[in-house]
């Protein structure tokens, strides 16, 4: 956007620091006068939304760390601890915990909005590929952290996650004692996914710059998903967006308070509270629930396929709901890239986004009677959309016609 | 027009929020117990509840003159005794308290020496094994955050409402139902064909039923004093199991009353923060049409 | 200022946007608070931040080397000779002036505590030995005197001498 430029340094100084790194400019470019679509509503906030919970994860987790060790004699203990007796350790600690519940609650709400609005779509699939590895590493990121405070369901999390690499075939098992750095999960487990749970979330930041300095390319998609024609399409991002962002992210602080005030165990589970024990199983061994989908398509292939066994396939089946959303921007081929003016489309996608809640919610029940058949079921659903759905509609569907601008569009709304 | 559609969105994603969260709680569940585990009325439940110092002192005696036999708490410092939230003992107490008590110190004569305010609560038993054998195999364990380790699995709708009232007591009516769940002999309501193990005792509560702590509380068993306050309160079973819950629930969340205290100022700045926000972003997009 | 700013039309707007900053500061400075505070001394250093140390048990002429807040720390129970030989030397002296009686408690003077560590560079001094019957560090060659004061070497002050108070004849607090 550098023909925008907006920038004129204002004295000596600034045009000197300007010639030899110009952080002033690019700040004003990217943060201040960055023409944003005027039309974005609410939803647009997540993005701002989870930089704010990266950035809480980040500060709250460097602080946890000072007081947390990471050895599997001490490291249930050095939790507690630092709930009793370090300064402010309790609020700290629960704001990092109930933290990871909120990111991703902004984080589905963020990639649903993209798929509503067809945000995926040219010449925004890069921006929506580094979107998915934002949340592939992620929900990485949160699973490592949730072995770390070394409680039982930490413990037979970690195991029965980590042997989906024994369902590689000839080298699963090696894969898996190279990951565990053992035959079971144990200190050195523990010790590398410290190590990769501090690394990872620095590792997000920067595919998040990577993110956003894709987004400043084509600029917003916007809900009418009409590109941006005239300058007076858009207001600058500063302050109109920031000061609406911020509003945003307050808002988000509440339930997060909330959360973390008067209810900071109600998203974990009491397990957790029991020291990790590799004799003894829980009854219910139960992903955080936003593993919780991905877990229930995990379950849900318990039939073999020709030479793929059942383990086999709930792997390929998880990993495929992933790569689903990596080649999404292919699939659905529709010129139009807003859901509101896609009136087949609409039904799909409600229905899908209820299927994907019911995924959630079955891969928290035991995995029998109609539960598994709801299961497979809905899978079967996920990956329908997918495949089936969005590539046929993208032939049969005659949308509804689509404003010539953005300017028109809200000049129609306002006058409606 | 737009101010209403505004809203509509916001109330929209605000149902999201809450429908998505609340679909964890299906997570949020432990103890397969038989027999439906009634709520009490804990003075620590809700976004008010506080910790009852009396309750806590006598739930301490039941503790230290019953449990503490055979169950550690040894996250629990003596100090945390008389901390602010907690069941309010002096410090002059805690320090005699803690001087009756002789804890292992390798840089000490002998290696043991009589407790300081700071030393963690001692140990019943050296170490796992020595307390299974004493113990007919069975392990007592340690109470430090038992509370927060046992839950009761509420029905759809209930635990969706949880979220909502911040209900979090659930250990703490389990061990109180726990407390109260035993039987003499196996009752009618039994599973078929179910038999008692030799050493282990019957019930309601305990996940499968078969339990190995013979029933440690009966009528009388522990005298209290009147509190500070003068009020008497029956030397019952049910009283004792309710007192030794809600101490075991202090020694699981000690920082509790602070924490919601702190939250209630948090709560209110965001609401005043976020009106005021509000406020500013429509003066701030109020000639601009979108 | 507020009236010069390009988007002010009335005062009622500059006052929103001053209120919403001001508020807006004070929960930022709400935040940052507890996230400086958690790096003090938590509240198990803090209970071990004050002891209780019995020196009944330690007979005369014989000294303990005890711990206090990650420190050691000396508690002599010094013989008569020793405390005469600290108070007869002249102040002028000492490198650090200071009496023998500054150094001890009244009443009991028998009893010297000290921070165990030189205070040149640190090292712990060994007792009972130097040139004047007090202790000598052995890393740079420090000798101290029988009330622990700095009388040849490197380092610049005496033992120091921790706050404490005795609150029974032979219990000490220190801290």
């Amino acid at each position: 956007m550098s023909e925008h430029s907006t920038y004129t340094p204002g004295n000596s100084v600034e045009k000197w620091l300007d010639d030899r790194l110009p952080v002033v400019r690019f700040a004003k470019e990217h943060l201040m006068d960055f023409p944003t679509p005027k039309n974005l509503n609410y939803w647009w906030t997540f993005g701002a939304i989870l930089v704010m919970c990266l950035g809480i994860q980040i500060v709250t987790g460097i602080i946890l760390a000072m007081h947390y060790t990471p050895n599997v004699a001490m490291a249930f203990d050095s939790v507690e601890h630092i709930r009793r007796d370090v300064n402010g350790g309790r609020i700290i600690q629960a704001v990092h915990a109930v933290g990871a519940s909120m990111f991703f609650v902004a984080l589905y709400i963020h990639m649903f909005r993209g798929l509503y609005y067809g945000s995926y779509k040219a010449p925004r699939e890069i921006i929506w590929i580094l979107g998915v590895l934002i949340f592939i590493l992620t929900v990485a990121t949160a699973f490592m952290g949730y072995i770390l405070p070394w409680g039982q369901m930490s413990f037979w999390g970690a195991t029965v996650i980590s042997n989906i690499f024994s369902a590689i075939p000839v080298v699963g098992e090696n894969i898996k004692q190279l990951v565990l750095g053992g035959f079971a999960v144990g200190n050195p487990t523990l010790n590398r996914f410290f190590s990769l749970h501090y690394l990872l979330p620095f590792v997000i930041a920067a595919i998040v710059g990577l993110h956003i300095w894709a987004l400043h390319v084509p600029g917003n998609n916007n809900p009418i998903g009409v590109e941006v024609k005239e300058s007076r399409d858009t207001v600058a991002f500063h302050p109109y967006y920031t000061m609406k962002d911020l509003f945003a992210m307050v808002v988000f602080m509440i339930p997060f308070a909330w959360f973390v005030f008067f209810a900071p165990d109600i998203l974990g589970h009491p397990d957790n509270y029991i020291m990790a024990n590799s004799q003894v199983t829980p009854a219910h061994i139960v992903p955080e629930w936003y593993l919780l989908p991905f877990y229930t398509i995990l379950r849900a292939i318990d039939f073999n396929v020709l030479f793929i066994d059942s383990k086999l396939g709930g792997v390929i089946a998880m990993g495929g709901a992933l790569v689903m959303l990596l080649i999404l921007p292919w699939l659905d081929t529709s010129k139009v890239r807003s859901g509101t003016f896609r009136p087949m489309f609409k039904w799909f996608y409600w229905l899908f986004a209820i299927n994907f809640v019911a995924l959630t919610y079955l891969g928290a029940q035991p995995a029998e009677g109609i539960y598994t058949v709801l299961a497979k079921v809905c899978t079967a659903y996920y990956f329908i959309y997918f495949l089936v759905v969005l590539p046929v509609l993208s032939r049969i569907e005659t949308p509804k016609p689509l404003p010539t601008s953005i300017s028109e569009s809200v000049l129609g709304k306002a006058h409606a | 027009m737009i101010g209403a559609i505004d809203m509509f969105k916001t109330k929209f994603i605000i149902a999201a929020v809450a429908a998505m969260v609340g679909l964890t709680s299906v997570s949020a569940q432990a103890a397969e117990a038989g027999a439906p585990i009634e709520r009490q009325n804990w003075s620590f439940a809700g976004i008010f509840g506080t910790y009852d110092e009396n309750q806590l002192q006598r739930g301490f005696q039941v503790f230290r003159e019953v449990c503490a036999s055979c169950h550690g708490a040894s996250l629990i410092a003596f100090r945390n005794l008389s901390e602010p939230g907690g069941p309010g003992f002096s410090e002059e107490q805690v320090k005699a308290l803690a001087a009756e008590y002789e804890v292992e110190d390798p840089t000490a004569e002998g290696g043991r020496r009589p407790g300081i305010p700071a030393d963690r609560w001692p140990s019943p038993f050296a170490n796992d094994q020595e307390a299974r054998d004493a113990n007919g195999g069975s392990l007592p364990p340690d109470f430090s955050v038992l509370a927060k380790a046992r839950g009761v699995t509420d029905p759809f709708p209930t635990w969706v409402f949880n979220y909502f009232t911040g209900y979090q007591e659930g250990g703490a009516d389990y061990i109180h139902a726990l407390l109260n769940g035993y039987h003499d002999e196996v009752p009618e309501t039994a599973p078929e064909g179910f038999e008692l193990a030799e050493g282990k005792y019957y019930n309601d509560y305990f996940p499968g039923h078969a339990i190995g702590m013979a029933p440690p509380l009966s009528d009388g068993l522990v005298t209290y004093e009147p509190g500070e306050d003068g009020v008497t309160v029956p030397e019952t079973v049910e009283q004792y199991s309710t007192d030794v819950a809600a101490f075991m629930m202090w020694m699981a969340e000690p920082h509790l009353v602070s924490r919601k205290q702190t939250g209630f100022v948090v709560l209110l700045f965001l609401v005043l923060f976020a009106g005021l926000m509000y406020a500013t972003k429509r003066k701030l997009w109020a000639g601009i049409e979108h | 200022m507020a009236t010069q700013a390009e988007h002010s039309s009335t005062n009622r707007r500059d006052f929103l946007y001053v209120a919403t900053g001001a508020v807006g500061a004070v929960g930022a400075a709400a935040v940052v608070w507890p996230l400086i505070n958690q790096l003090n001394p938590d509240a198990s250093t803090l209970a071990l931040a004050s002891i209780e140390f019995d020196v009944g048990a330690i007979p005369e002429g014989q000294s303990v080397t005890i711990t206090w807040r990650g420190l050691p720390v000396f508690v002599r129970h010094r013989t008569a000779a020793e405390i005469e030989e600290a108070r007869a030397v002249p102040l002028a002296d000492l490198k650090d002036p200071q009496t023998d009686e500054e150094r001890v408690k009244e009443g009991h003077e028998q009893w010297l505590v000290m921070i165990a560590n030189c205070t040149h560079l640190g090292c712990i001094p060994v007792g009972e030995s130097g040139d004047f019957d007090g202790w000598f560090c052995p890393c740079h060659g420090s000798h101290y005197d029988s009330a622990g004061r700095i009388r040849r070497g490197p380092a610049p002050a005496n033992l120091v001498v921790p706050p404490y108070e005795f609150v029974s004849d032979t219990l000490i607090q220190i801290g």
